[in-house]
Formats: structure tokens, sequence, C-alpha cells
């Protein structure tokens, strides 16, 4: 176990090295320099802004200074917001992004749960093509054209929840359920396959021939072990949630982390961009990790030798 | 008394070729299917399968034949027809029928605008272009650049996963830590970062996509690949010392023909909502050109007064979306007789 692990934080470390400098040297491919625009300055002038920011040393050296300070944490500036540190800004934005994407992940998964064992238990019936329409329309729905409904219809019609900005519990009701749609469709389809995988097993006729409850054979035999593999489309899940977040932050203004990344976009503030892509990149690697390792805890059938899949 | 049994006599004469021939076609017996056959048997007893195939070869004429026969000229600007609301002649349902609710009261909106004879099936949109054929020209936008990058990425992906599952060892793993970094990053992360360098544009987004979605194909291909090449028809073309490139061709690709297939209906979809997305970020395509995602950015900016103009490319984008997915699914199944009932 404790050489899985060290073998896995050691490509952990790998591969955010590895994104740190392609991404280090795709910035620098970039067309145009953030003082485009900036015609009225002198010569004097944009050296002078060149050597504030470091860009005026050779690239070799530019990316050692920036590789020494994300190993710290620090990003360097933001050519948006100048004299704002990156990780400042970054680190204030966080907050909202993690709370919503936690919030849509576990609502989407433990409902996408409910909706797919329940399709598998009553298979072929109208509960089951509910549950198969459900989880269709989740997958098929993008989740930003859900977040301009749910905007309009639940916050500005009925007047139910605020359609934008940033405060307590409330605000993130709607941002959950549009970004939550996609986790509970990919989770009540996996569920629903596996469950009926697994009522045709063999040990579920045994413990119906036990005379186990109806209850008892699909919580503690049935569910438990559709569940399982479960864990394997939480990466997944994860990257659609952060994708989504980026336009879904963008509809309801949440001050996070996906919001500023679209706005760094349109202005090529490109350290803000380079810092996103490390955070975003760490953000799933570890989620990664976690999902790899918490399979072979809960299955011990899996061996956390070599590869996890 | 025993009796004698009397036998016709005709039933011991000699049979020739032809009544032999007539004696088996009274066997019972399925005519013999091609893998393909049955595939599309089964494909076609699946009905969300079927009417997906349908809708989706529906959508696929419309789109197209729209180079020919448009509706409207999707980028001809009619001011004074600005934001009128859908009217679809011979249907006198509110939303259908070209009128609107204005300070309380129902109007016609075709009448004030001065366009009474006119008919928008879609309405227009802010600039009085008819929505209708707008949606048409971005559904093939849309589709064009999910189809070539799906396309890419299909090369890409299958000739890498072949190539890591054949070789294996050493190559293999070091293949497959590439793909496990690239997909350590989100995707959509990675198209905008390429988009960036690229400049936004059509091209540029079919490039962006190409290259960051293959790796669930190059997965597949290879655990395929690595299954296949065990198998006896592999070896016995080994030794008779057929070239590698040959086998990939002639034994690999057609057995992996199955997986392939499924896993393109499945990145289609996702190549246009990616497209679709960056689309309404505002970094994809941009104007006088339109895909569905830009209709639906331009769309939501109004939504509160306007809906129709978000509701129709957000129809369309989500038929097509449905359609794909319920038509993988139906491949599987098809291809994948185990997963039948």
């Amino acid at each position: 176990m404790a050489k899985y692990l060290a073998k896995r934080i050691f490509y952990l470390i790998l591969t955010l090295f590895i994104v740190i400098t392609v991404t280090f040297f795709l910035m620098k491919l970039l067309p145009g320099t953030p003082l485009t625009n900036q015609a009225k300055l002198s010569k004097s002038q944009i050296a002078l802004i060149y050597e504030q920011y470091g860009l005026n040393k050779p690239v070799w050296q530019q990316y050692l200074l920036y590789l020494a300070g994300a190993v710290r944490g620090n990003f360097g500036t933001s050519f948006q917001f100048s004299d704002q540190p990156v990780s400042y800004l970054l680190s204030s934005r966080i907050g909202p992004s993690l709370q919503i994407g936690l919030q849509a992940m576990i609502f989407g998964v433990i409902l996408g749960i409910l909706v797919g064992s329940f399709g598998a238990m009553r298979q072929n019936t109208w509960v089951d093509t509910t549950a198969t329409v459900v989880s269709i329309l989740g997958i098929s729905i993008p989740s930003f054209v859900l977040a301009v409904l749910l905007q309009y219809y639940l916050g500005l019609k009925l007047g139910w929840f605020p359609i934008a900005e940033w405060g307590g519990f409330i605000y993130t009701v709607l941002p959950t359920l549009a970004l939550g749609a996609t986790p509970l469709a990919e989770s009540a389809r996996f569920v629903r396959t596996e469950m009926v995988d697994v009522l045709s097993s063999d040990y579920i006729e045994l413990a119906k021939a036990k005379g186990l409850s109806r209850t008892g054979v699909i919580y503690h035999h049935a569910l438990r072990n559709s569940l399982i593999p479960l864990i394997t489309i939480v990466g997944p899940l994860a990257v659609n949630i952060m994708t989504g977040s980026m336009v879904v932050e963008n509809i309801f203004s949440i001050p996070g982390i996906g919001e500023q990344f679209v706005k760094s976009v349109l202005t090529n503030d490109y350290p803000t961009i380079m810092g996103l892509t490390i955070i975003y990149s760490f953000m799933l690697c570890v989620v990664l990790l976690f999902t790899d390792i918490l399979y072979g805890i809960v299955d011990p059938r899996i061996r956390l030798t070599g590869k996890a899949n | 008394m025993a009796d004698t049994v009397k036998l016709p006599e005709d039933s011991f004469k000699r049979i020739n070729a032809d009544d032999r021939a007539a004696l088996d076609s009274e066997k019972i017996a399925a005519p013999s299917l091609t893998f393909a056959q049955d595939a599309w048997r089964r494909l076609k007893k699946n009905k969300g399968a079927w009417v997906s195939l349908i809708v989706l070869a529906i959508v696929f004429i419309m789109a197209f034949g729209s180079l020919v026969v448009s509706p409207h000229d999707p980028n001809a600007v009619h001011p004074s027809y600005a934001n009128l609301p859908s009217k679809i002649p011979g249907i006198n349902i509110n939303g259908f029928n070209g009128t609107l609710v204005q300070a309380g009261e129902r109007i016609d909106a075709y009448k004030q605008a001065g366009a009474s004879s006119k008919f928008y099936v879609m309405g227009t949109d802010y600039l009085g272009r008819d929505l209708f054929s707008r949606v048409l020209y971005g559904t093939r936008i849309s589709l064009i650049i999910a189809l070539v990058a799906t396309l890419f990425d299909l090369t890409i992906g299958v000739t890498y996963g072949m190539f890591s599952g054949w070789k294996g060892g050493r190559i293999d793993t070091i293949m497959q830590r590439i793909i496990e970094i690239i997909l350590s990053i989100p995707n959509l992360v990675v198209i905008v970062l390429l988009i960036l360098i690229l400049k936004p544009g059509m091209t540029s987004i079919i490039i962006a996509i190409a290259l960051t979605s293959w790796t669930n194909m190059a997965r597949l291909v290879r655990a395929q690949t690595m299954e296949i090449k065990e198998q006896e028809y592999i070896l016995a073309a080994r030794t008779l010392g057929e070239r590698p490139m040959k086998i990939a061709f002639k034994h690999l690709l057609p057995n992996l023909s199955s997986v392939i297939i499924i896993n393109t209906m499945f990145t289609i979809p996702n190549a246009i909502f990616f497209e679709a997305t960056l689309s309404y970020i505002g970094i994809g395509i941009s104007s006088p050109q339109a895909s569905l995602g830009t209709l639906l950015n331009d769309g939501q900016k109004n939504f509160q007064f306007l809906p129709y103009q978000m509701w129709w490319p957000a129809l369309v984008l989500s038929i097509i979306m449905l359609a794909f997915n319920l038509l993988g699914d139906g491949l599987r199944d098809a291809f994948d007789p185990r997963t039948k009932e």
C-alpha cells in the first residue's frame, strides 16, 4: 500500500510538472502581449513594465523562476488586475467553486443512485422507463441550457431562488441543480446497469432463498455491490463539473474560478490562465488518486500493486 | 389374421436430384446472417435507436439541404422585421401564431412590423434574420465541426490504441502514462488553451477537439487489441509471415469495428457539446458564422423577453445530443448481444 501510494504521488508530481511546463511554453507561443492594445505607452515605459513582470529575461530563466514560484504556490501577478498576485486572486475564488462543485456531485450522485436502483428494482416497468428517460435527458441537455432555464423559470418567474450573485446557501441551489444534472444522469445509468447485473447473480438468489426481506436483499446485497464500481466514474464526473462550472458560474455570476477562467481567457490574462490550468489539473489528479485508493479499500479484489484499472 | 400393410406404390420411387432439393427446402432454418446483418436486425428492434437514426437522418438532410434550399438567407438582415415571434401558417396556438404579449395585451407582431404576408417558422432574431435558417445553418456548422473532429480523433485514437496494445511492454506503459497525463487536465481547459494559440475559428476548434478527445478511444481500442492479439487467427497470420500493417488492417480493424463505431457515437455529441460551450463562452465560432452555441448565446441575452430565440436552438441541440446518445446505446446493444435482456 505504502509503495503504491508513493508511486502514485510520484506520478502526480510528474504530471503536474509536465502540465506546468507545457502550459508555460504554450503561453509563450501565444500571439500578442498583454500590452498589445496600449499604443500610448512609450518604448521605455514598455521596457519598465516588462522588467516589472520579469518578461525581459530569457525564456528559460522565466521558466525556472515560474517553476520555483509554482512549487511555493506563487503563480505570478495577474495581468488583468495589476498588483494582484494570481494565487491571491484564485484563493479567494476557489471556495464558491468547491462548494458548488461538491454540492452538485453529492446531490447528483445520491439522487442518481436512488433513480438508478429504483429503475433496476422495477425493471421494465414505468419506473424503469422514467429512470431511463431522466438519465438520457440529463446527459443530452447541456448544463448551460439547463442553467438558463432554471434561472428563468425557478428564479425569475416563480421567484423561489435568487437568480444570480453569491450569498448564503439559497444562492447555491440553482447552480447546484444545473451542474448536478449530468452526475445524476450518469450515475443513475451506471447504477441501473450494475444493479441489473448484480440482481441476476447467484448470491442474490441465495439471499432470497434464505428468506431475507426484499429491502434486506436490496440494501445489504444488491445496492452495496452495485455501488462499488460507481467510484470509478467519480473522476470523469469531476471533469464534467469543472467544465460545466465555467459556463454555469458565468450565468449565475458566481465569483468562482470557472468564471475567472472565462474572464481571463477573454482578457488574455496569461498568468491567471496558467495558474487555473495548474489548479484544475491538481484538483483532478487528487480526485483520481483518492478514487483509486478508495476503490482498493472498498473492494479488496482490486490489487493496488499495479495499475488500478 | 395378419393385416398386410398396404403402402402406396409411389413411396418406393427413386428420388432424383430435383426432388432432393425440394426436400431440403422443407428444412427449418433461419437464414444465416453476417455479423453486420445481425447487428442491423437487432438495431431495428430497438425503438429508441431506430427513431434516433431517422431523426438524425432528417436533421442531416435539413442541415445540409439548406445549402441548396433555405427558407431565407441566414445572413440577410431586415431590421424592420427584428424579433418577430414564431409563426407557422395554419396553426393558431399562442406561441406559434406570430403574436406576442406586449404591455399586457396580445398583439400580432407581424401586422405591427408590416409583414402580415410573411411568416418565419421559428421567428427572427434581433437583426431580423430568419431564426429557422440560422438554426439550420448553425446545425450544419456544429455537425461539420463535430464530424470532422471525430474523424480526426478516431484516426488518432485507433492508431494510438492499436499500436500501444500491439506492442505491449515498455512502449505500452509509456503510452498509457501519456494518456493518463492528458486525462488529468480537464479537456475544456486544454481546448481553450489550444484555441487561444491557434486563434478562434472553425479550424482551430476542430483541431483542439480532435487533439484532446482521442484518449477514450485509444484506451478502448488498446484493451480490445490486447485481447484480440492473443487469438489463434492472429497467431496464424503471424506464422504465415504477414506484415504487422496488413494484420492491423485485415484482422484487427474489422474486429475492432464495433468498439470503434459505438465509441464514435458518444464522441460526436461530446464534440457538439464542446463546440457549443466554446461558442457560448465567446471563443468559438465568430459572427457572421453561426453555430448552435452562438445561437444559444444570442438567444440567452433576450431570454427574459423573447424566450423562443433560445428555446429553438436549445431544442435542436438537445435533440441531436439525445439522438446520438440513444443511437449509441442501441448500437452497443446491437453489437453486443450479451447485454440484450
